[in-house]
């Protein structure tokens, strides 16, 4: 149609294909400029790479020790476990790859959460974690954000979350569709209470995250080269056969058409977060 | 040889399925008497669970080609429908379709996706998926029917949400979301109905609803049967396996919770008939609204959110 087509901003080659080796690089080793590091480098510099400032995901836990004030988190909901509602089987057992993610990982979902402060500033804390099967939203994600904002705004306290999300959990079908309107309620009940959400998307934050609360922050903040699309490009590539740009999908892509307020490199993100808090709190 | 009796596997499977929905901590959220009809309701339904066949045929009507869309239903179910355009900001997206509409002697608000018949209005309508200025434009809509206080009625359509360059590059996710969250606002009562195809983020932006009904032979779902198996099973021929693994027809979503009924369509398929198809959703609809009924706006509101807050199945 060519409504669409003459709207296409075609103008870089999509250099997906030239990193067909992903799959094989070791998790220390940057994807943009092959530098390699120790796990104890990596950890000092917040897992930026030091030589080309490419961002490597964190996880949940060690995100909360680079935001939260030392001592200050306090985890809720530990006990919250994905059940199996439609006895999902496809090459394995949903039970199966949720044990085994357990196991991997250390969690008990895609999500952690409770209360903290950052720089000083008492909030109420919500992190995902890519490596829990894709960072997937099924009904566990979605009651534990839920119950994350009705703590917030219990306590009068503003809401920060980090996404790192593929989106929806096919294997709890339905249900996982319906944490969409869930999540959007429950921030819709924070704004009612007056209590602040600040919606931090890190790479990656697609489909049904990016679809609900993530993009509901009353502030949204990015950090650079963060993937943050509804549908990602190799399905995009994939249906509509339109070359993509360079920087499809990017934090700074959509910086750029206006979806989001910042890009903060990960250094510093807590003195950020830590000024919105400020602000917000000088509002109540 | 011993031979077990169909009825006796039956039972056995029966009793199987009641012993693992008792063990799970269903409906949460939901007051008692609720959670007891609720329950009531899915037991009642589990006699007649569905099979793979079946879970497939509703795949394949939902499809349908001769099936009706939002505007043969307005034409049928409406005495007078205005409809309106664009988003007044960018464009007018005709996959999604919205007007004033005359409905049992009052007037609604009515949005639905829209897919064409044959292959020129089938690209016109991008084959009912949405760009970003569709669910802009449902936004406006519901505006209007709450600046009004019209009730607002949505019918579902889609495959999903157009995923091209320039919906992303237009915020598709952010106007998903924040299409949720205005339906979620509404002060009027809103009911839903999935006509065919309700996929996945594209659908759900405009059935935030007071009640959320589906046709007997309609889908709703996460993710397409085909995209399902092209990343599960890795092969998007495996479709009708995924398809009866994640159970995206109409007595599961009701058993789940999801939907709050099941529109009956014509033996055969709502394709059999326009006519007596949308006769039937007009009853529906017209019993949906007198029951949601009239309250105070902030009352429809928390309503509506307890309804989506208590959606799904974990363990605690």
């Amino acid at each position: 149609m060519a409504r669409m087509e003459s709207r296409v901003d075609v103008t870089v080659e999509n250099r997906e294909a030239a990193r067909a080796d992903d799959g094989k690089r070791h998790p220390n080793t940057c994807p943009r400029c092959h530098s390699h590091f120790r796990d104890d480098e990596l950890e000092q510099t917040l897992r930026v790479c030091s030589q080309c400032g490419h961002h490597f995901s964190v996880r949940a836990r060690e995100r909360i020790a680079q935001l939260a004030d030392r001592g200050t988190f306090v985890e809720e909901d530990k006990g919250l476990r994905s059940a199996d509602p439609l006895g999902f089987f496809d090459l394995r057992a949903y039970t199966d790859r949720l044990a085994e993610a357990e196991v991997a990982t250390g969690l008990g979902d895609a999500v952690i959460a409770g209360a903290a402060a950052i720089e000083r500033r008492p909030c109420e804390l919500a992190v995902m974690d890519f490596a829990f099967m894709g960072g997937s939203m099924g009904s566990t994600v979605g009651e534990k954000f839920a119950r994350a904002c009705e703590r917030a705004a219990g306590r009068q306290v503003p809401l920060v979350c980090v996404t790192a999300s593929g989106g929806a959990r096919m294997q709890e079908g339905i249900l996982s569709l319906m944490q969409l309107p869930k999540t959007v309620c429950a921030v819709d009940e924070l704004h009612e209470a007056r209590c602040a959400f600040i919606s931090v998307m890190t790479h990656p934050t697609t489909a049904g995250v990016l679809a609900s609360f993530a993009s509901l922050g009353d502030v949204i903040v990015s950090e650079p080269g963060a993937l943050l699309a509804f549908t990602g490009p190799r399905v995009v590539q994939q249906t509509t056969r339109e070359k993509l740009p360079d920087d499809f999908g990017l934090a700074e892509s959509n910086a750029r058409f206006g979806h989001v307020d910042a890009i903060v490199p990960r250094a510093e993100l807590r003195p950020f977060v830590g000024r919105l808090l400020a602000m917000f709190v000088q509002a109540q | 040889m011993t031979e077990t009796p169909a009825s006796q596997v039956e039972q056995l499977k029966l009793k199987e399925r009641l012993a693992k929905l008792r063990d799970l901590p269903l409906l949460r959220g939901v007051g008692v008497s609720g959670e007891m009809s609720r329950l009531k309701r899915q037991l009642d339904r589990i006699g007649s669970e569905p099979t793979e066949d079946e879970v497939w045929q509703a795949v394949e009507l939902a499809r349908h080609q001769e099936r009706p869309y939002t505007l043969d239903y307005v034409e049928r179910m409406c005495e007078d429908f205005v409809e309106i355009h664009g988003d007044r900001s960018f464009s007018d997206d005709p996959a999604i379709v919205a007007g004033l509409a005359r409905f049992g002697r009052r007037t609604i608000v009515l949005v639905g996706h829209q897919k064409g018949r044959d292959i020129r209005e089938r690209t016109h309508r991008n084959f009912g998926m949405t760009y970003p200025e569709g669910y802009r434009k449902a936004m406006r809509a519901m505006e209007l029917a709450d600046r009004h206080g019209f009730p607002f009625v949505t019918l579902v359509d889609t495959p999903g949400a157009y995923p091209g360059v320039t919906a992303e590059q237009h915020g598709q996710g952010g106007w998903i979301a924040r299409c949720q969250l205005a339906m979620v606002r509404l002060g009027v009562p809103s009911v839903t109905c999935v006509i065919g195809e309700g996929g996945s983020g594209g659908a759900v932006a405009i059935a935030v609803a007071d009640r959320v009904l589906m046709q007997e032979n309609a889908i709703y779902s996460v993710i397409s049967p085909e995209g399902c198996a092209a990343i599960l099973w890795r092969d998007a021929g495996e479709a009708k396996k995924a398809a009866a693994a994640f159970k995206p027809d109409a007595r599961h979503c009701l058993e789940l919770g999801v939907i709050d009924g099941i529109v009956p369509e014509p033996a055969g398929g709502a394709h059999t008939s326009h006519d007596e198809a949308a006769a039937l959703l007009a009853d529906a609809l017209e019993g949906s609204l007198a029951e949601v009924g009239v309250t105070d706006p902030d009352d429809r509101r928390r309503q509506r959110r307890r309804r989506f807050r208590s959606l799904g199945i974990y363990l605690d």
